[in-house]
């Protein structure tokens, strides 16, 4: 896992901004952003989405689609016996086809963790290694409105149970109140939070909830002021809320990631979550971030689905390829 | 002054919706005598995969229904076929050039048919069911179940009469249907949909493909989600290849059947698209 170390984000931080990361200062800098030219992020956005992905440009984007899986169950009933059969399914996304990829991780609540971890044995690595990481939310995930003290431990126990990567929520509240500095902190300590005793650091996605950003001028400022503080991804949503993951506001998010590249050559990754639930549109995505970002970006340390049903449809299309025939739900495992 | 024309779109009739074909393709409805009728939209393999999906979504609603409720919503779709007779007269007499008479026939003959099917759909379980003798202080039932999707090339020969008499028997249990229309004549299946989606049937469960069966039959007959296949109007395509793809995941094959009488009215149409369930059941709590 490569997390940037915190004195590093910190400094750049301030090289950035010039200045302390306080409210009067974030806001000079997110305000001076230029403005989102609406119509035309989603004109764009429509475009990459028209592009036709066949035959073998289409089996490779299926496998890609698979490797780059965080799957999902966040449920308040989510059992470790669920957790189990999504971990098998994680290692085995098809038993009957051992060609299959398996997802880059599972995404679970930060008390299922352990459960994850069980379950995966020697499966639970890097995903660059074939491997299953466990990704677990905290910060009071999906709302976030919890003390500061109740994030930090809700972080550090995942982490402490062997969750390689923390995807925590930002304080939406706080950030339309334009008390930017008090979620620049958060996400500063949230980070710290990830570290472990042996100095590495769980990878840290920061959930912007776009759908309760309201504009993309928000979405951007949001973006930025999660890399500042030191985010190794920037995730669309928690899949809680309506409208989620989008592919206008992903293409956005890729812009910045794209940007801050350009300017500091380090690689953010990112999330959209929620809502993407057919291979049609996964495929979406990857042209999308082909195109913004380029090629490099499509590995499951700069580029992940949130997304639990969109397995199954790619499994189904998968399978359409091998045998030549149209597959159905009965072929693949019930979630 | 004259009018200008109003000339109809026929499209597909997919998920309760109308839409054109997703290739965009489609070609000319002629009537008996050469003289062009409409554009009808020919479906791909894409439509007929949306409309499997558009089917299985309707099946747990459909299949969950009450049997009487079934026969009820049957029931009125043969009230608004009555309504709307005088079209259908005049669509099967200029497609299929025969006389008033003959076209009024039909149309009788297929709102007969649909009452006759709707009837069945809260008593075939009682003749197709049965309670089992057993040695035990317990009971032992077994039921007809639906199957599920039930995909069917409609017979080639007939605009309304041979659609009907597809289509009814595999709704009565339950199932929901996607069905090819006769390519020669499909503008009576697509205004049949106008009166299924102004019914109270529920979206899905009846699909309209209008197009080549040579095409889209193939596709049908390999997709994993389809339960059955009835090729009743099949017999001019490459039928044994198509029962050996739907052997390949396991449906229910009817086999193509030609002349006046295809598709006939009777209980054995609708049990070919049934599974029976067999249950047990104490008698009583000593």
């Amino acid at each position: 896992m490569s997390g940037t170390s915190i004195v590093s984000a910190r400094e750049r931080a301030l090289a950035v901004l010039g200045g302390e990361p306080d409210d009067a200062t974030l806001r000079r800098y997110l305000h001076g952003i230029p403005g989102i030219d609406a119509v035309g992020l989603e004109q764009r956005a429509a475009g990459l989405g028209t592009r036709s992905i066949k035959t073998t440009s289409k089996r490779w984007a299926l496998d890609r689609i698979i490797s780059l899986i965080d799957l999902t169950t966040l449920e308040g009933a989510d059992t470790p016996g669920k957790v189990r059969s999504l971990v098998a399914k994680a290692m085995t996304p098809d038993p009957a086809d051992p060609t299959s990829p398996r997802v880059a991780a599972v995404c679970v609540y930060g008390d299922m963790v352990p459960f994850a971890v069980d379950a995966l044995g020697a499966a639970h690595g890097d995903p660059d290694d074939g491997l299953v990481s466990v990704a677990a939310v905290a910060t009071a995930f999906p709302s976030g409105r919890a003390s500061l003290a109740i994030k930090l431990a809700d972080t550090a126990d995942a982490v402490a149970a062997g969750a390689d990567e923390i995807d925590m929520v930002i304080d939406r509240g706080a950030f339309l109140a334009g008390r930017y500095g008090e979620v620049f902190d958060q996400i500063v300590q949230v980070k710290e939070a990830c570290r472990r005793p042996d100095g590495s650091a769980a990878s840290l996605k920061v959930i912007l909830e776009t759908g309760e950003l309201n504009t993309y001028d928000n979405v951007r400022r949001a973006s930025w002021l999660s890399i500042l503080a030191g985010g190794d991804f920037i995730k669309t949503s928690t899949g809680k809320v309506s409208p989620a993951a989008t592919l206008p506001v992903t293409l956005l998010m890729l812009e910045v990631v794209r940007d801050w590249h350009l300017a500091t050559g380090q690689r953010i990754g990112v999330k959209p979550a929620g809502g993407i639930r057919s291979s049609k549109d996964a495929i979406k995505y990857l042209v999308t971030v082909a195109e913004t970002v380029g090629e490099e970006w499509l590995r499951p340390h700069l580029f992940r689905f949130g997304a639990s049903s969109l397995l199954n449809d790619v499994l189904l299309q998968r399978q359409k390829l091998a045998t030549g025939h149209y597959s159905g739900a009965d072929y693949v495992t019930i979630d | 002054m004259t009018r200008l024309a109003v000339p109809k779109t026929y499209k597909l009739y997919i998920g309760g919706a109308f839409p054109r074909s997703e290739s965009g393709r489609t070609y000319e409805i002629v009537a008996a005598d050469g003289a062009f009728l409409a554009n009808a939209a020919k479906a791909s393999r894409k439509d007929a995969r949306d409309a499997i999906v558009a089917a299985r979504a309707a099946v747990a609603g459909w299949s969950g229904a009450t049997a009487y409720n079934r026969g009820q919503v049957l029931y009125r779709i043969a009230e608004l076929l009555e309504g709307r007779r005088a079209q259908f007269v005049a669509e099967i007499e200029e497609a299929e050039g025969v006389s008033r008479a003959v076209a009024s026939a039909q149309v009788d003959e297929s709102i007969d048919r649909w009452v006759w099917y709707a009837g069945w759909a809260d008593k075939f379980a009682q003749v197709a069911g049965n309670a089992n003798p057993v040695a035990g202080p317990y009971f032992n039932i077994s039921v007809p179940e639906p199957t599920g999707v039930v995909a069917i090339i409609a017979p080639q020969d007939s605009s309304l009469l041979g659609l009907v008499s597809a289509i009814a028997p595999a709704l009565v249990a339950g199932n929901s249907v996607v069905v090819v229309a006769s390519e020669r004549f499909p503008l009576s299946a697509i205004s049949l949909a106008e009166v299924l989606a102004t019914s109270d049937v529920p979206k899905g469960v009846v699909n309209v493909l209008t197009g080549s069966p040579a095409e889209i039959a193939p596709w049908l007959a390999s997709h994993s989600d389809v339960n059955a296949i009835d090729l009743v109007g099949a017999g001019a395509l490459d039928w044994i290849s198509l029962e050996v793809d739907a052997a390949d995941t396991l449906k229910r094959v009817l086999r193509p059947e030609s002349g006046p009488d295809a598709a006939a009215p009777a209980l054995g149409r609708i049990t070919a698209f049934t599974e029976t369930k067999t249950v047990w059941h104490t008698k009583s709590l000593l």
